[in-house]
């Protein structure tokens, strides 16, 4: 028993080490989930970090060096001018009409101040299929990420 | 071809549901003959499968574009060996490729363990079908790759449509690490099968003795390796290819790798517990069980697309069939342990804190805290929205928060656990194996306190590795030494000798020294170095302790691609040490812009030169650039993990001795069996 005890003990301690590690990593890495609408309509005192969805308007994009301006889109009624100031590159699939993720902070004028950018481009073909839907059933589970996905294969179908 | 796919997909379904069927009613009732039957449409799915595969591969060497598949992820222009590797470039294909990986591990069980005695290998067949069963249902109904390209023209009625040119591989994709980082993974990912298979048989028939766990060791060190290796070209083709500087991002498709890699370590540590101190039965049983539901949770989590990743799979039905199955395999697995747990007691308990079993136990404490913590973390959105109602997602600092203190912490039980003895070991002989060992570790600290490194984690990351490898020196030269005294060989093959004899052991170091290796490459990105740099032709700029001249900037195309390039000439303390000409491509096929990073690699560090973009005012290129120390130590380590985890796979010589012995005695049986029939 007082064997068993000493080991509950230690491994108690390593445990409330590991929670202690994961409540402050949490706090430091933790981003909501906001959709453009949602971020125009929000309190400029807000200094939450946010992640937001979109699809990158077409001939938006302004790049100047290491500096880039793009407005990101909900539908047209909701566009969003995104500066983007991170340290990491733009990834290579960040293009017109790419479906992109931003995350960052909302700034004083509305516009968003983006550290981190994901982008990934629907392809061709499963744009436009993907709206003739040969699987109806889809797992409704996605939220903000899985719309912009659905967004992006609009978009994309238009232009084809 | 594409319906000679199907059959062949369809003859695969039918015959591994015959195997299903037969194997387990055949061992249950003890009909030998219909348990052989079992065993051969088991290689008969395999045979199918592969017909299936070679099927998808002549549609898509034709560019046969009228199937859905080939036109998605091909092109006429596309090289052989990529036009070969976009069998796994998509997710209809890949899973065709995860099917046929499964099948052949059937057929190799079968064929390795055809002349085991009892219900346990039939069983196992039995478990594995089910999972084949399983994947060729959604292959053949979830995910058919064979299906036909069809459009609707707004009249409702679907017309049959092959267009001139497929979409092409992904571009990004179009790289050598890519054509073999996926088999590698779905080679570890599937590998973890066999295991679960071996582990379900062994809770089915009760046969819970030694002989399952043996067989359930060596093919999860097959899978790990494979697994392992998998991830590590993945980091190494996202350096090379994506050009953000790093090989690891935390992004959900990486996690679902990674998890069945920290369980499946456990297990390997854990498995030395139960060979040698019949102890933590059920925890054994419980991580195998727990290693199979992460890959396929990990294939499931890369397809459903319930998380966003950067990771193309587009979000499919499949996510449906997938958590089905899930959900069904694990009720009946848990039931299974459950109901056997008096046949899974432990014999022994833990006993002191300085011993190899506590070492073990703490190991394998920490590796599932950090596979919980990188499984809540990568579904903390999905979490998060099913209790507060919104999205939040936890970020690349919460995963490093963690997981880098338990890194911490599993380097020093790498240095200590071995040494430890079972059960209990002595103040005086921890003394005496760890007074050099710590010494080192503490000079080191000084030593990089004196150099200026200041942060607290690179200090302990590099004086624990110091202390790790003087205890990994003095293990194997105590060894060394006593055989020398013994057969005056010369040290290199009194070592050879050593680990010859003992591979398992040995081998076990040199995958340990691997993740020393590996660690001080991750504790370099605690010193990278970052900057931009604007220069025309002549100019020059600098970053960290290397100076760049920009020699050039030109226009580059190629039928595939246009773009440009810029050449720069590197150099370190007015020595030019490289030329770097990276580049900004854009490919028509695909309307995708690429970055090819050029890199001059060192053993100390990476210089790493992005071609970012060029200014409109001045016709200046922007570069950036990285300098990453220690990164090649990734690989290094990965490198040597590889060859430790071999030399541990590899037969001991006493084994085959025994295995010799063995044949020899069942020839004679077999001889007198004859005899006595034909008397």
């Amino acid at each position: 028993m007082n064997r068993q005890f000493r080991f509950a003990v230690g491994i108690a301690i390593i445990l409330s080490a590991i929670a202690y590690f994961a409540v402050a990593g949490y706090n430091e890495g933790k981003a909501y989930y906001r959709t453009i609408d949602e971020v125009a309509a929000m309190d400029p005192a807000d200094g939450r970090r946010l992640r937001v969805a979109g699809i990158v308007q077409e001939g938006s994009i302004e790049r100047d060096g290491q500096k880039l301006v793009f407005t990101l889109t909900q539908d047209p009624k909701h566009t969003m001018t995104v500066r983007y100031t991170g340290s990491q590159p733009v990834p290579d699939t960040f293009k017109d009409r790419a479906e992109a993720i931003v995350e960052g902070r909302r700034g004083a004028d509305g516009s968003f101040e983006a550290d981190h950018i994901q982008a990934k481009c629907a392809s061709k073909y499963e744009a436009q299929y993907g709206a003739n839907a040969q699987h109806p059933t889809q797992l409704k589970l996605g939220g903000a990420g899985a719309a912009a996905a659905n967004g992006a294969a609009d978009s994309a179908r238009a232009g084809y | 071809m594409a319906d000679f796919g199907n059959i062949s997909l369809a003859l695969a379904l039918t015959f591994c549901v015959y195997a299903l069927f037969s194997l387990f009613f055949g061992a249950k009732t003890g009909r030998r003959e219909l348990v052989k039957s079992g065993e051969h449409a088991v290689y008969a799915v395999f045979g199918f499968v592969t017909l299936a595969v070679l099927a998808l591969e002549v549609l898509i060497m034709r560019s046969d574009f009228s199937i859905e598949y080939v036109a998605g992820y091909s092109n006429r222009d596309l090289p052989f060996f990529y036009k070969f590797a976009s069998l796994w470039g998509g997710q209809k294909g890949s899973l065709l490729f995860w099917s046929w990986i499964l099948t052949m591990y059937g057929a190799l069980v079968a064929l390795r363990n055809r002349q085991h005695a009892g219900k346990l290998v039939p069983y196992t067949l039995g478990v594995l079908s089910l999972t084949a069963a399983f994947f060729l249902i959604v292959n053949k109904f979830g995910a058919n790759p064979f299906e036909r390209l069809v459009v609707d023209h707004g009249d409702g009625a679907r017309h049959a449509f092959a267009p001139q040119d497929g979409n092409g591989l992904n571009p990004l994709l179009q790289h050598p690490a890519m054509v073999i980082h996926p088999p590698m993974l779905y080679l570890g990912y599937v590998g973890f099968v066999v295991p679960f298979a071996f582990c379900m048989a062994a809770l089915l028939t009760r046969e819970l003795g030694a002989g399952w766990i043996k067989l359930a060791r060596r093919w999860t060190l097959f899978a790990w390796l494979f697994l392992g290796a998998g991830v590590l070209l993945g980091g190494r083709w996202a350096y090379v290819e994506l050009g953000w500087g790093g090989y690891w991002a935390w992004d959900p498709v990486e996690n679902a790798s990674l998890m069945p890699w920290l369980t499946g370590t456990a297990f390997l540590h854990s498995v030395i517990v139960q060979e040698r101190k019949n102890m933590l039965k059920v925890w054994n049983v419980v991580l195998i069980l727990a290693t199979y539901m992460l890959a396929i949770f990990g294939t499931f989590l890369t397809r459903s697309g319930i998380v966003s990743s950067v990771h193309a799979f587009a979000q499919s039905s499949i996510g449906t069939f997938f958590a089905t199955f899930l959900v069904l395999m694990g009720a009946f697995a848990i039931y299974l342990v459950v109901t056997r747990l008096e046949f899974l007691k432990s014999d022994n308990q833990l006993d002191s804190y300085a011993s190899r079993e506590a070492s073990f136990l703490f190991n394998n404490l920490v590796l599932l805290a950090a596979c919980f913590a990188v499984f809540w973390g990568t579904l903390f959105p999905v979490f998060s929205e099913l209790i507060q109602g919104e999205q939040v997602t936890v970020g690349a600092p919460f995963f490093n928060k963690i997981n880098v203190p338990i890194a911490l912490f599993l380097l020093f039980l790498t240095g200590v656990g071995p040494l430890l003895a079972w059960r209990k070991t002595s103040f005086e002989s921890m003394k005496r194996i760890f007074l050099w060992p710590t010494i080192g570790g503490l000079v080191t600290a000084t030593a990089c306190v004196a150099f200026g490194v200041r942060s607290i984690y690179p200090v302990m990351s590099f004086s624990l590795a110091v202390f790790v490898i003087v205890t990994l020196l003095s293990e194997f030269g105590r060894a060394a030494r006593a055989r020398r005294r013994n057969t005056g060989e010369n040290l290199v093959s009194a070592l050879v000798g050593i680990t010859s004899t003992n591979k398992r052991r040995y081998g076990g170091y040199i995958v340990h020294f691997g993740f020393v290796l590996l660690m001080l490459g991750f504790t370099g990105r605690a010193f990278t170095t970052e900057g931009w740099g604007e220069a025309n032709v002549g100019e020059k700029f600098a970053i960290g302790h290397y100076d760049f001249e920009c020699l050039a900037i030109e226009d580059v195309s190629d039928p595939n691609f246009s773009g440009m390039r810029a050449t720069l000439a590197v150099s370190k303390g007015g020595k030019k040490i490289a030329e770097l000409s990276p580049e900004k491509r854009f490919y028509q096929a695909s309307q995708q812009t690429t970055s090819e990073v050029r890199m001059h690699h060192a053993l100390l560090e990476d210089v790493y030169v992005v071609f970012s973009d060029t200014k409109e005012d001045t016709g200046r290129a922007v570069m950036q650039v990285w300098v990453n120390p220690l990164v090649q130590w990734v690989w290094l380590g990965g490198f040597v993990m590889v060859l430790g985890t071999l030399v541990t796979l590899l037969p001991n010589r006493k084994d085959r001795a025994v295995t010799r012995q063995k044949r020899a005695i069942e020839q004679l049986l077999r001889e007198t069996d004859k005899a006595t029939v034909g008397r």
